[in-house]
């Protein structure tokens, strides 16, 4: 079985080296400074504790204050994984983070689709562009305040307001 | 006095109605002469908004839309979402339900990889009886997922915790005899393709990839694998019950574009060993677990989860993210078609106009979960 790094864990064994990158852990994920995500991540990729060669995932989630983007990492080696999250575009600003293309090449087509998607800029990506969509599309579809329900078969009456647009998070009501 | 011959480069757009594309994928390609120099890859012509529209549904009706991403390996992108939602949801799943679950998508894997198989022997030239070869097969895994669930490609056979439904006293016998008939056709591709000197000459030593720069992009699968690296899922990380088969994991270290069609028909063999198991240790019982344990309108606690499984093409992981409501907040499929298109202009630059369909037939996508 993969072993999954405890976040408060990896919390520690990453402030050995860089002890101003960690924002938060819990579970088995760690929260880190966007800032910092390039250092963090070459560290998780070359140091013989982590050897996190394979970076399986990276997507973002829209959670109205703030948008998270988050790397699940795979280690071959150690057959580990682990989870690392970071939180970016407080109060619906401009979302940025460091891109990590030149750390592993497999983030270029999903950095992208999530730029196209999310609408959170990869800052150094070599070709960012929107991927799915063409160029001059409005908006990013995934952001929970891109209206789909215009071309919805459900009369409006009916609809179902996301919890998350009417500020309820886990409202529970669905 | 030498004469040279003067040549140009020469863009040609390609797809996305291209017969050999697989679907509606698009490349901008730079030739000079016969060798490309320049690739680019367009994508989202069959962009669904997959991920959205899993938002405004319930978690058992997501179902559905994975059957839609790759639509070659259903069975196996339903138990890549369900171990997600159970894993989110902590539902522990019912014993048959999940041998039933490992069967449909053994037996996927064996369909999933005839198609890419005998597609990538029509793009070689061999136009037509290799494939109708592989199809015909495909077609009697096909008739035994109709038996199991009335559907052949879009099958929504799984449920949180284990299948909605028994597999009927029939299928047992109509599959032991599609089990018995596949090794020999298996061996008969073997015979008319594996040692065949013109496949050979096509395709060894064509798009060449190291184990280094696929690790480095996120490559997962038989390319994976065709490079000599053991890693495969359902062995290392084994969920379902994969800890209690044993199977081969087939390694080749070659890297090209016949190691990974090699890998792919020799993994076909390894998944009916796990079937013929699979068979030997399943018990009588509840294919899912209770109504008012897994209700049908999950309501998963907040949190969020990620599950992934060795689909036919590499890591198929879905991220689930729940606000304790009866939809997924967000969803998210680490899809592997996409991921493994990374390297492709690697692949191609430097290579032959006449290979370039073998070399992307190689990587064995699915437009469907490329773009979702």
């Amino acid at each position: 079985m993969s072993k999954a790094w405890d976040g408060a864990k990896l919390a520690d064994a990453i402030r050995e080296s860089l002890p101003d990158a960690i924002v938060d852990a819990g579970g088995t994920d760690v929260w880190i400074k966007p800032d910092s995500v390039p250092d963090v991540m070459r560290l998780l990729r070359d140091d013989a504790e982590f050897r996190f060669e394979l970076l399986s995932s990276v997507t973002a989630v829209d959670y109205i204050s703030y948008f998270e983007v988050v790397y699940h990492l795979t280690s071959l080696t150690r057959n580990a994984t682990a989870v690392v999250k970071s939180k970016v575009g407080f109060g619906r600003e401009e979302a940025c983070i460091p891109s990590v293309v030149d750390i592993w090449r497999g983030a270029d087509l999903q950095e992208r689709e999530v730029w196209d998607l999310m609408g959170i800029i990869f800052d150094g990506h070599p070709n960012h562009k929107r991927i799915m969509l063409w160029e001059g599309f409005p908006g990013h579809p995934l952001r929970k305040d891109f209206a789909t329900y215009e071309q919805s078969i459900v009369p409006e009456s009916e609809r179902r307001v996301p919890s998350a647009l009417a500020g309820e998070i886990g409202d529970g009501q669905g | 006095m030498t004469t040279q011959v003067r040549t140009e480069p020469i863009t040609v757009n390609l797809g996305p109605q291209h017969p050999s594309t697989h679907g509606v994928f698009r490349m901008r390609v730079t030739f000079d002469g016969e060798e490309i120099i320049d690739v680019e890859p367009i994508f989202g012509y069959l962009h669904r908004g997959s991920e959205k529209l899993a938002e405004e549904r319930t978690y058992v009706q997501v179902v559905t839309l994975t059957d839609r991403m790759d639509y070659v390996g259903s069975m196996l992108n339903n138990q890549a979402y369900m171990l997600a939602v159970e894993k989110l949801a902590g539902v522990e799943p019912a014993p048959r339900g999940v041998w039933l679950r490992m069967i449909a998508s053994e037996l996927q894997r064996i369909a999933s990889h005839l198609v890419a198989v005998g597609f990538l022997i029509q793009d070689l030239g061999a136009w037509g009886t290799p494939l109708i070869y592989t199809m015909r097969e495909r077609e009697k895994i096909l008739d035994l997922f109709e038996m199991l669930c009335g559907a052949r490609i879009t099958n929504s056979y799984l449920r949180p915790g284990g299948v909605f439904m028994d597999a009927p006293e029939e299928f047992w016998p109509a599959m032991n005899e599609v089990l018995d008939e596949l090794p020999p056709r298996i061996d008969d591709l073997d015979d008319l393709l594996t040692d065949n000197d013109i496949i050979f000459s096509r395709t060894k030593g064509v798009s060449v990839l190291t184990p280094e720069q696929m690790l480095d992009a996120s490559i997962t699968g038989p390319m994976l694998r065709a490079a000599g690296v053991d890693w495969d899922l359902r062995h290392r990380d084994p969920y379902d019950y994969y800890d209690q088969v044993t199977f081969e994991r087939p390694l080749h270290t070659a890297g090209d574009n016949f190691a990974r069609y090699w890998v792919r028909v020799q993994e076909m063999r390894e998944s009916i060993k796990i079937i013929r198991q699979c068979e030997k240790l399943i018990e009588p019982g509840s294919v899912r677990p209770e109504h008012d344990d897994v209700p049908w309108l999950l309501r998963p606690p907040v949190g969020d989860a990620y599950a992934a499984i060795e689909h036919s093409k590499g890591e198929l992981g879905f991220y689930l993210v729940s606000d304790g409501s009866i939809s997924p907040y967000r969803c998210h499929v680490r899809a592997p078609s996409l991921i493994n298109l990374t390297l492709l202009r690697d692949m191609l630059v430097g290579e032959l106009l006449a290979d370039m369909f073998v070399s992307f037939g190689s990587v064995d996508i699915n437009m469907g979960e490329v773009d979702r």
